[in-house]
């Protein structure tokens, strides 16, 4: 509880003392109504005395009917009408509702800036042999800092010295941590966990990582989404109309009478007004849906999901339609060796390993995947007379034996009879003294989660998945047909995509959402086009930051369905509150109305839909999977 | 010009009415008031000492809250 909050917890225990103990000696003892009256003015006075200001301040200013006036107009008019302790009560109450929410919310928020908090506080900055604690903001690009184990990296960077493991999960929700060695570029809000690091900054603490996802996820909640409209311009007008249908209620009905030549029974009319007053503050609405959205935003980015905006959570929960990149989105982006088909007279290890030896000397990435399948070390000496055929592959001597590394082209050159590859993906043949020896499959592998993701879609809601892809039809739509996805766009190049999503944009219903999910390279404009764009494995792309609206930080493509499911539960806490509180309040109202409903039961319907819709508001911030 | 300010501000739908006064001030453009990281965003209009217009900004939140409060010294 800060200041604020416990001074009015003072004034609320004071007063409460003073209203029990005033009712029990009234009870016991009678006095003058007025004696009363002044009596019960204290905890009155103590307790309302800053609603009562405000109010008086706010018809000064022309802001009637806000929830100040509310309460004073009904108390003031409850003493008025002779009910002191109901008048003093309903202001007791009122108050004590302020303090929870303030509490809870004051609370929530913490809980989730906490979440979000990946602010460094200091950079240890090495200048001539010493170093120094200094703020991040006064570290000069091209700096040397020194990151101990367990500190988190202030600014990003490239490794001098040292050589530790990383733990991301403040950015990325993976627990998984990484390694860092000398040379490798590193990212500020990773902590350091096990070796000393030396670090030459290459951006200002301003422009690093950590500054941006901050200054994202603070403006989040600026971006309101539709239901956080409705709601500031439903308080706006719903709050005059209650206050004139009060006064309505306060003056027809007696002057109706009146005429008719009745009792107008004025007291009991004017109660049954105030009760109504009171039922019907706004307030509920008004904490707990911005409240709901924070929490889902802050929830997402504890498991490594950005949403740029309680719009874009809102838009999420609509979408029906999913349209992914291949490469980096479902596929991991490197190549690796799949499927290895020797001829007869060699083994599969005898193959690799000859190819390897002959791709020892390139660089190029088939070479890599296929040093990395061999896995161990290669002594290239024993290769000789290395000769390599652009467009076609490599040839060597190694020993007695003639080796030839290549596509199809190269055997066809050479005269060797060779098979058809039973999969897709680039292929790799292999002759040896002018004999086929058999055919080695590379291809980009699924990432694996990617098969999961797309039935997690799918469970979802999403009618449609679509991949767009720059391969080969034949390998676009085994991979389709291997992931469940309905639609695949192959052979295209970076502008057709703009295109095809457009084409989608047109034929779905006005109400479904379409996401676009890339990778964040090349696809900015389509991220853009998109109602939303989700980036993915966006961490330290700047780019792709910029131009989503919604960043997953790792890799994952699971990450998709986790998103969407908390911008469902999101929406549902919210829709649930709207409904409740709208529910009570209307009920009480009319029950108000009517007679029926006293002053108690108006500050149930004022302070207890508000407690029991913040309470369910802070749901959002835990989502624990599906 | 954007700039954004820390602020103190007490429920929700104060920060709306500050929101509000804040946007009706002259000199700036747009604003926002994010009630949760208790900030408040303001675009001003060319031309505009933001200290200056931040002054009316604050006159014109306390006129509609009188408990808010805007730091921007």
């Amino acid at each position: 509880m800060n200041k604020k909050q416990k001074k009015v917890l003072t004034r609320i225990i004071i007063s409460a003392v003073l209203v029990i103990s005033l009712k029990i000696i009234f009870h016991i003892f009678s006095f003058n109504k007025y004696i009363e009256l002044v009596c019960f003015m204290v905890p009155y006075f103590i307790i309302g005395y800053d609603i009562l200001k405000k109010a008086v301040h706010g018809i000064i200013h022309g802001e009637v009917f806000d929830e100040n006036f509310l309460m004073a107009i009904a108390t003031v008019g409850a003493i008025i009408l002779g009910d002191y302790v109901e008048g003093t009560a309903v202001m007791l109450f009122y108050q004590i509702g302020e303090l929870f929410q303030s509490y809870a919310v004051g609370k929530s928020r913490k809980n989730i800036t906490q979440l979000m908090d990946i602010r460094p506080d200091y950079a240890n900055i090495e200048q001539d042999g010493t170093i120094e604690q200094v703020d991040p903001d006064d570290v000069e690009t091209g700096s040397i800092i020194v990151v101990r184990p367990g500190e988190k990296i202030p600014i990003d960077g490239i490794i001098l010295e040292g050589k530790s493991t990383l733990n991301t999960s403040a950015l990325t929700g993976e627990s998984l941590p990484r390694d860092a060695k000398e040379g490798d570029e590193v990212i500020s809000g990773c902590v350091n966990l096990t070796g000393v690091l030396r670090i030459q900054t290459t951006k200002e603490f301003g422009d690093s990582t950590v500054s941006k996802i901050l200054d994202l996820v603070e403006n989040s909640s600026m971006k309101k989404s539709r239901s956080e409209n409705f709601i500031t311009r439903f308080a706006r007008y719903y709050t005059p109309a209650v206050c004139y249908g009060a006064l309505a209620l306060a003056l027809l009905p007696p002057i109706v009478s009146l005429i008719a030549g009745c009792d107008p029974q004025w007291s009991k009319w004017v109660i049954r007004a105030l009760t109504t007053l009171v039922i019907s503050c706004p307030c509920a609405l008004v904490i707990s849906i911005p409240l709901s959205f924070f929490g889902g935003i802050g929830g997402a980015s504890a498991k490594g999901i950005l949403v740029k905006g309680s719009n874009y959570l809102e838009q999420l929960s609509k979408t029906r339609y999913i349209v992914c990149d291949k490469t980096g989105t479902l596929t991991k982006g490197v190549f690796q060796v799949t499927e290895v088909i020797p001829a007869e007279g060699i083994s599969k290890d005898e193959l690799i390993e000859k190819a390897s030896y002959v791709e020892s000397f390139s660089n190029h990435p088939i070479s890599k995947s296929l040093r990395e399948a061999y896995g161990k070390e290669i002594d290239n000496s024993v290769v000789c007379d290395v000769e390599e055929i652009s467009g076609y592959g490599v040839s060597a001597t190694i020993g007695s034996e003639t080796i030839a590394v290549g596509n199809i082209k190269l055997m066809k050159k050479l005269g060797v009879e060779y098979m058809e590859a039973p999969g897709t993906g680039t292929e790799v043949h292999v002759s040896i003294n002018g004999k086929y020896a058999g055919l080695i499959l590379i291809s980009d592998i699924l990432k694996p989660t990617a098969k999961t993701a797309i039935a997690g879609l799918k469970r979802a809601g999403v009618k449609q998945v679509v991949m767009l892809t720059g391969d080969t039809r034949k390998a676009a739509d085994a991979f389709a047909k291997e992931l469940g996805i309905d639609m695949v766009k192959s052979e295209l190049l970076p502008a057709d995509k703009v295109a095809e999503v457009e084409k989608l944009l047109d034929n779905k219903g006005k109400k479904e959402v379409l996401a676009f999910v890339g990778d964040g390279i090349n696809d900015a404009p389509v991220l853009s086009r998109a109602d939303i764009g989700i980036a993915m494995g966006a961490l330290g792309s700047d780019a792709a930051i910029e131009a989503a609206d919604i960043v997953l930080m790792d890799d994952d493509p699971a990450k998709i369905t986790t998103a969407i499911n908390i911008s469902r539960k999101t929406l549902r806490i919210v829709h649930q509150n709207i409904v409740f509180a709208l529910a009570v309040k209307f009920i009480c109202l009319f029950l108000g109305a009517i007679g029926i409903a006293n002053m108690w039961l108006a500050i149930f319907a004022d302070v207890g839909v508000m407690v029991l819709a913040v309470l369910n508001a802070t749901r959002c911030l835990n989502y624990k999977g599906e | 010009m954007k700039k954004t300010y820390a602020i103190e501000v007490d429920c929700a739908n104060c920060a709306a009415k500050m929101e509000e006064a804040a946007k009706k001030t002259d000199g700036v453009k747009d604003a926002t008031v994010s009630f949760m990281t208790q900030k408040m965003k303001v675009e001003f209009e060319e031309d505009t000492d933001a200290l200056e217009v931040m002054q009316a900004v604050l006159k014109n939140c306390k006129k509609v809250e009188s408990d808010c409060e805007i730091f921007f010294s």
